[in-house]
């Protein structure tokens, strides 16, 4: 029969069916971060149980750390405990951990594929919704809760229920302003934020493999705002090329094996999809979200929606309340809505790639009067290279802010966030309501596009710079 | 984890959809690494007003769902994090069950987890639950989670699916670790297994 890259990878991990349970499917990598794992290690202590496999576990420290004077204690006690208390559960447990000292410190999705922790065909889980990512690599990446962390911790497998599959083909050709973030928050606009829910997406088309692997990482990376359970592109040339030589990727003979093997878990010509959704790369303009969810959004060019644009009744209200939280009037230019801070980070939009593709737009321009603009790269490889780039002193040049990585301003955990009633152009994953601090008002979009707005001090279509 | 038993409870009306579990337990909230005393902040941007006291608006702060077990709410419920976090509020707060037409993947998991029915019924079965409970504020729904059925205040009665797996989890209240290791020969054997046929997979402390 043939099968999809999702049933080969499923069936290849399974461990166990036993009569009447849910199925046991066997995990490769876990990774883990300080705010969703201290429950997990604190249930393992109490059961007396052991981690299993320790060295196919990564960790760091992302969530609560700060992005200025990384020197000094954490100012935030009880983020301070937090931090402390992975420390100790990774030392206590043998678990290879990223802390914030190390050089290889950053967003557990940045840092993963840099050192070439996960490959092609493997099954990846951590206690965070982003583990998505990973799909870019076409590995089975979803994100757990921390229940399920323990139960991975102590067994290596997880009980699972088979997704159904939905491939999502973008025909066409990339123009240099479509980017994989556009892509991304274009087919949540057309699907919804439920649309995947139950699905696994392979992403597919020649808009897809065109993408740089940084590039798939932010598409995968959003998978999980269109509720999917993991997003995957196929495993190609692209994508040995990046592996090859990092840290924990095969060498010698077990490259070879590893190659073949990885090849051969594509999906098979023919073989048949849950669901198939097929859109067109010439048609996603530069997207900027206007409402308190990642599915509503729209093209830079046109106008925020009236709520008496949607036919369903559900959509209406969510529309109405979502304009009256940000702040915005039916049918205002998306390029006149005024922006007061730029947000350049993310899981989502915070490798070396974006930061080059904001630095170009940002280069040469000075940031808009009363807007805060920073730049918080996803680790400290990235930042490292943008600075060997030069890119640090376009951005600061340009009366950015340039600062340590972390999560930062994408979940405003770790004090870096905005105030009531500010309104953020944000590379980031998520516009939910108080997302980037109470009241906030965030608006999602391409870093080339944050950089614009930026400049203008609101948005801007940056296909007319 | 508490076995889940039938019940007869008040049912809180949420009509909203799309609920993202940064609302269910705003951030700020997630620096504990205790898994306990999150119900207080559950939905706290918009259960409180900025001085603390309690906004009346907001649909669970009724004084008719005071003591509510079930909550009664829109489309795609728990969507967004991963965060086990909203679950254990909602646990904490002293709901158990759920009912919507949807739920978001990792949510609907994490229910499990912490002994929380979440029910999915048709839209129409919602409109009809919702149409009650705003005609009755503070009626009670029965849940009978081995007959897989809602019975309203006023008698309709509402079936729904669940995975029984999962069902007989929650109704013994099981731990599925326990459970996975009683399995663990099985999973020495697949690992046995994997690091013949892909032995590149187990390089990993290089
Ligand atoms: S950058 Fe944002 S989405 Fe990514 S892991 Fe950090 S908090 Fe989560």
């Amino acid at each position: 029969m043939k099968k999809t890259m999702y049933e080969k990878i499923w069936a290849d991990h399974m461990v166990h069916e036993p009569e009447g349970e849910a199925p046991m499917l066997y995990i490769d990598r876990h990774l883990l971060h300080e705010v969703t794992s201290p429950q997990a290690f604190e249930g393992l202590r109490n059961a007396s149980r052991q981690v299993r496999r320790t060295a196919a576990n990564l960790a760091t420290l992302d969530h609560c750390v700060p992005t200025t004077n990384r020197d000094k204690p954490i100012k935030d006690p009880i983020a301070r405990i937090q931090v402390e208390t992975m420390m100790k559960n990774c030392a206590d447990t043998g678990l290879r951990l990223y802390d914030m000292e190390s050089p290889n410190n950053g967003i557990i999705h940045i840092v993963v594929p840099e050192h070439g922790f996960v490959h092609p065909g493997m099954t990846v889980v951590c206690g965070d919704s982003h583990t998505a990512t990973h799909g870019a690599f076409g590995a089975l990446a979803f994100g757990i809760g921390t229940s399920e962390v323990e139960h991975v911790l102590s067994t290596q497998t997880l009980r699972q229920k088979k997704a159904k599959t939905m491939r999502i083909n973008v025909d066409g050709e990339l123009s240099e302003f479509c980017t994989a973030k556009d892509i991304a928050l274009s087919i949540i606009g057309h699907i919804g934020t439920a649309g995947g829910t139950g699905y696994v997406i392979e992403y597919t088309g020649p808009a897809i493999t065109g993408l740089s692997m940084e590039g798939r990482m932010t598409l995968c990376n959003l998978a999980i705002e269109s509720g999917a359970r993991a997003g995957l592109v196929a495993p190609d040339e692209k994508t040995f090329e990046f592996l090859q030589g990092r840290e924990f990727a095969p060498k010698a003979d077990a490259w070879d094996a590893a190659l073949s093997y990885w090849k051969s878990i594509v999906t098979d010509a023919g073989a048949e999809f849950d669901k198939v959704i097929e859109l067109h790369a010439d048609d996603i303009a530069p997207q900027v979200s206007w409402g308190t969810s990642p599915e509503q959004v729209i093209g830079v060019d046109r106008q925020v929606p009236d709520p008496k644009d949607f036919a369903d009744e559900e959509k209406q209200h969510a529309c109405a309340s979502a304009l009256n939280y940000m702040g915005l009037q039916a049918h205002t230019n998306i390029t006149d809505i005024k922006v007061d801070y730029i947000f350049i980070g993310s899981c989502t939009n915070g490798r070396i790639e974006d930061l080059r593709a904001a630095a170009k737009v940002a280069k040469g321009t000075k940031v808009a009067s009363g807007v805060t603009a920073i730049v918080v790269p996803g680790s400290y490889w990235v930042k490292k290279q943008a600075e060997q780039e030069g890119l640090d002193q376009v951005f600061l040049d340009a009366g950015w802010q340039w600062r340590e990585p972390g999560c930062s301003m994408c979940l405003a955990m770790n004090g870096d966030e905005l105030k009531p009633g500010e309104r953020c152009a944000s590379t980031s994953n998520r516009n939910f309501e108080g997302r980037q601090g109470k009241g906030g008002r965030t608006h999602l979009v391409s870093p080339a596009m944050a950089a614009a707005a930026a400049a203008a001090g609101r948005f801007v279509d940056i296909r007319k710079l | 984890m508490k076995p889940y038993t039938n019940h007869t409870s008040i049912a809180a009306l949420m009509d909203r959809s799309n609920v993202d579990t940064d609302q269910i337990i705003p951030k700020q909230f997630l620096k504990k690494v205790e898994r306990s005393g999150f119900g207080v902040h559950l939905f706290d941007d918009w259960r409180f007003n900025a001085d603390g006291s309690e906004n009346a608006e907001f649909e669970l702060n009724n004084p008719a769902f005071k003591g509510a077990r079930i909550l009664v709410t829109g489309d795609n419920f728990g969507c967004g994090s991963s965060r086990e976090h909203a679950p254990w509020a909602i646990e904490d707060f002293g709901l158990n069950t759920i009912i919507s037409t949807s739920f978001a993947d990792i949510f609907y998991n994490n229910c499990f987890k912490n002994g929380i029915l979440p029910i999915v019924v048709s839209r129409q079965a919602l409109d009809q639950l919702m149409q009650e409970i705003r005609a009755n504020e503070g009626v009670s729904f029965t849940i009978d989670l081995p007959a897989q059925t809602i019975t309203t205040g006023a008698g309709n009665s509402v079936e729904f699916d669940i995975d029984a797996f999962r069902k007989q989890n929650l109704l013994l209240g099981l731990d599925d670790i326990g459970l996975t290791l009683k399995n663990v020969d099985k999973i020495d054997a697949f690992e046995a297994r994997q690091q013949q046929s892909h032995p590149w997979l187990w390089t990993e402390s290089a």
